[in-house]
């Protein structure tokens, strides 16, 4: 019996660091594909035909060959670091660890990435780093009710242990998993939450948070998008324990829904979405642990 | 437990309650201010050693009571207090203000009353004692304490001699109540004798009140005054619960009061309101603001990292006895509306010290949180929280003296360029507000230890801490992207600053720091032993959790040292300003000819988010919340 535990406890070792190495290799793969059929899919509904679906790759290795420019030689640092925390994040959700820890280390990263834009200093960087932190308190609260939803579901605020648990959280979490997907557009920075940083040049904010980065930086903030997008999703999967098939097809059915309100609505103000994402927070998400909490 | 042993502990309580004292007397007869600065380094020294001998050689006691008398002691405390309400009543008197007048003639009579009438059976078997947690608090008011002493001394003679002569130098006075406020502070946290806590407690009120007057303008008095009410107030609590103890169970110790169990709930929660208006929280938290005209290190001292922690102190005493009783919700519910409250206004705020302040006040919100919830996971991480929090925060205020002293302003919005014009100064507010809600930070971890503890103990008080932790995450940010910002050019000028100030800056930051990589080994030497009863792994810091932690802090310090000195080759342009750049950074050529500047200024939020209206809101609630507390611990209504 012990020896049985002890060869378990190597194999879930094991396994993990496999996990994490994969991330590590086929993450940024993974999110560059999703943002290319992303773009493909988008322009299909706008009645495009769309770039190829390897052009974020492009983009990127384009990026690296341009000339380094800065506005102060420091800069570039606050990326490195918000993309080291990104990767570090999914590193540790792919191993299959605390859910808060991984949500505070994903919290420390989006603050490398802000105080970026404020080290730009020029007035669209510091308005879209401010906007990028409303988003953040938009989020946030939201984001936390879930770990504190799979803990009550669960019993365990590991993700290696979510999801192996054989209960399905959304049974007991369907205000919650409604309230995530809510704020995952603002995560994703899908319209009509992408007040920081648009997609789309040319608007009052030019090109918010990252406008002073430019060539091989802005290169690595792409890249550190594409390491966000599998662990992002891979919260929507968390939502279905074991039954990983299930999970890996909802999560494909919530991102096309991402991509769809993504070209059906306008941008939309801070207020509204402060105060949206709160109250979807306070009804479907705190409304869901009070009655977990009832149900005992 | 040898008697050598036992004696030796004694000798060192005694002396780091009585040395601060006896210290402030001498430092009250220097007339020279430069040999009183000398001896208050030697003073501050000497305390910091001696608690932190204490702490290191005797850590590994459980807890020991101590059963010192002296007659002449307690004849000095009986005068004492007379004397102290003598001078409140006086200076009331003087400056016209009805309330604390009216308040310190009940507390007075009360306790007169009270010593005349049953003195002769006051007695304690053990007036002192010392536990793991008084351990702790003694280490926090010894190291940190000291050094804001040390750091007062460079302060206030710039603040004399530079920033405001028009201000009478009394600096006798403000070493004299600094250190005789230390003593207290020891006091506070070793005695077991309930009379001898509530005369350290009413000095520690005393000094407050007199160190917020300290500069003697009508705002400074007014704000001096607010406090002493509130802080009376509470001390009619404090003493209603000692006689009501004494009446029922004659007994006048904290041990043996803890020790009754749920029995009498009232003394509880009355040492619960009284600790609840000493650690600020709604609906007394608006002399805490009031207090911010104090000299910075009186705000980093009293109002932060210490007194206010006396109050916290004594809810984590009574937290067992407060855990799963609907006093001890109400407890929570004050903490937790105080929590949220407060941190929404920080927001709205751009005096750097009332963000400060309101930070404070919610924490300590957190903490008085934790106490009420009372299960030994919520307790772990209230003291936790009074670890972090005072380091922390000492630091942030320390740094935003000198800034202030250096800008002539304490604004916020006035820290443009911080990062270039004072590079160590704005580095240590930046290590100071991570330390208050980053992780791999102090405060991260004592807010994840409890949200852990609530979700175990009563899920649905977690969206306090969810929604708080938000609006906490946002204030904090934006000031240290204001720092981080450089919107113009600016030469460094970081002279002037003194020795002692630097030194006490250096070490909180390095303690900020140290704390976050050693927090297991305090936690498994010192609060768990305290909270469990033993060293058990605590479900949240496994092992794993704190590598993590450890290897995350590897990484923020190495992006300290990654920041480049010298040039590596990039092009280095002007920002973006949609017209062609003009000279400065921050200003572009328009059209016709007109030359265009901009400033950049962080959001407040103040329609949303104002102190007047949210506070109104948190008063109301809270003094309801109150108000059924009290009356759910009257035994002839329950």
């Amino acid at each position: 019996m012990a020896d049985c535990y002890v060869i378990n406890r190597e194999l879930i070792a094991m396994v993990s660091i496999i996990m994490g190495l994969l991330y590590l290799v086929l993450g940024p793969l993974f999110g560059g594909l999703v943002t290319g059929l992303d773009r493909r899919i988008s322009a299909r509904m706008q009645g495009r035909f769309g770039p190829p679906i390897l052009q974020p790759f492009y983009d990127v290795l384009k990026l690296f060959e341009k000339e380094q420019i800065v506005v102060r030689r420091s800069q570039n640092v606050y990326v490195y670091f918000y993309l080291l925390f990104i990767v570090f994040t999914g590193v540790l959700f792919f191993m299959g660890e605390d859910l808060l820890l991984v949500i505070f280390s994903l919290t420390l990263a989006a603050i490398f990435f802000v105080l970026a834009g404020y080290k730009g200093g020029s007035p669209f960087s510091i308005i879209g780093a401010e906007r990028e932190l409303l988003q953040m308190m938009a989020y946030e609260p939201m984001v936390l009710m879930m770990a504190v939803g799979m803990y009550m579901a669960t019993k365990s605020f590991y993700v290696g242990d979510i999801v192996t648990s054989p209960a399905m959280p959304i049974m007991l979490l369907p205000g919650i998993f409604i309230g995530l997907t809510y704020v995952l557009t603002i995560k994703l920075r899908k319209s009509p939450f992408d007040l920081s940083t648009s997609h789309h040049g040319h608007q009052e904010l030019v090109k918010g948070i990252t406008t002073e980065y430019s060539g091989p930086a802005l290169a690595l903030i792409e890249i550190a998008h594409f390491y966000e997008v599998p662990f992002l999703v891979g919260f929507v999967f968390l939502f279905f324990g074991s039954h990983w098939l299930l999970g890996l097809l909802v999560c494909a059915a919530v991102y096309f829904l991402e991509i769809l309100i993504d070209n059906t609505f306008a941008r939309t103000k801070w207020q509204f979405m402060v105060a949206a994402s709160w109250v979807v927070a306070a009804i479907f998400g705190f409304g869901n642990i009070i009655i977990l909490s009832l149900l005992g | 437990m040898t008697l050598a042993f036992l004696i030796m502990i004694q000798n060192l309580v005694l002396f780091l309650i009585g040395f601060p004292a006896l210290a402030a007397l001498i430092l009250a007869g220097v007339p020279n201010n430069n040999f009183r600065n000398r001896l208050v380094w030697v003073f501050g020294l000497i305390i910091l050693v001696v608690s932190v001998v204490l702490v290191v050689g005797f850590g590994s006691i459980s807890s020991e009571m101590l059963s010192f008398h002296s007659k002449a002691l307690e004849k000095v405390m009986f005068y004492g207090e007379w004397v102290m309400s003598l001078l409140i009543l006086v200076l009331s008197i003087k400056h016209k203000k009805l309330a604390p007048l009216f308040l310190v003639v009940i507390q007075t009579s009360l306790l007169t009353w009270f010593e005349l009438g049953y003195g002769h059976q006051l007695e304690a078997a053990n007036n002192l004692f010392v536990d793991k947690l008084s351990l702790v608090m003694a280490l926090i008011i010894g190291v940190i304490g000291s050094l804001i002493c040390i750091y007062a001394v460079g302060y206030m003679k710039e603040f004399h001699e530079k920033q405001h002569p028009e201000i009478k130098d009394r600096r006798a006075l403000f070493f004299f109540i600094l250190f005789f406020f230390l003593s207290a502070m020891f006091g506070i946290v070793f005695s077991n004798n309930l009379m001898w806590l509530f005369f350290f407690w009413e000095v520690t009120t005393l000094s407050s009140f007199l160190l917020i007057g300290y500069k003697q303008n009508e705002e400074s008095i007014n704000n001096a005054f607010r406090a002493v009410f509130m802080n009376l107030f509470g001390g009619v609590f404090f003493a209603m619960a000692i006689i009501y103890l004494f009446l029922t169970t004659n007994t006048i110790e904290l041990n043996q009061m803890l020790g009754l169990g749920g029995l009498v709930m009232l003394p509880v929660v009355f040492l619960s309101i009284a600790g609840m208006t000493k650690a600020a929280q709604m609906p007394f938290s608006s002399w805490l603001l009031g207090a911010m005209v104090a000299p910075t290190p009186v705000s980093a001292l009293l109002h932060s990292s210490t007194m206010v922690k006396a109050g916290v102190y004594l809810l984590i005493r009574v937290a067992p006895l407060l855990g799963g009783t609907l006093a001890g919700l109400l407890v929570a519910c004050v903490g937790g509306v105080t929590f949220i409250i407060t941190s929404f206004i920080a927001i709205s705020q751009s005096d750097a010290k009332k963000v400060l302040a309101y930070s404070t006040i919610a924490n300590l919100g957190l903490i008085v949180m934790c106490s009420g919830i009372g299960t030994p996971a919520a307790i772990w991480a209230a003291i936790l929280l009074v670890i972090f929090h005072a380091i922390a925060k000492g630091l942030l205020f320390l740094s935003v003296g000198v800034v202030e002293h250096k800008l002539h302003s304490r604004d916020i919005e006035s820290m443009d360029n911080l990062i270039i014009k004072m590079p160590r100064l704005a580095w240590m507010l930046l290590v100071g507000m991570a330390g208050m809600f980053l992780a791999p930070f102090g405060m991260l971890i004592s807010k994840w230890a409890v949200l852990k503890a609530l979700v175990d103990a009563n899920p649905g008080l977690t969206v306090v801490l969810i929604y708080g932790s938000a609006a906490t995450l946002f204030f904090w940010v934006k000031w240290m992207g204001k720092i981080l910002a450089v919107v113009q050019p600016e030469k460094t000028d970081e002279t002037g600053i003194s020795r002692s100030e630097w030194t006490a800056l250096y070490a909180l930051v390095t303690a900020t720091i140290a704390v976050c990589l050693t927090f297991p080994l305090i936690s498994r030497l010192m609060i768990e032993p305290f909270v469990f009863g033993s060293s058990t792994a605590t479900t949240i810091l496994t092992r794993g959790n704190s590598l993590i932690m450890i290897i995350m802090m590897g990484f923020v310090i190495l992006f300290r040292f990654s920041l480049p000195k010298k040039d590596e080759g990039e092009r280095i342009v002007e920002t973006y300003l949609s017209g062609l750049n003009v000279d400065q950074r921050n200003a572009y050529s328009a059209p016709l000819g007109a030359t265009k500047s901009f400033i950049s200024k962080n959001y407040y939020l103040s329609k949303y988010f104002g102190e007047k209206n949210l506070s109104s809101i948190g008063v109301a609630t809270s003094w309801l919340i109150v108000m059924l507390l009290i009356g759910s611990s009257l035994p002839w209504l329950v």
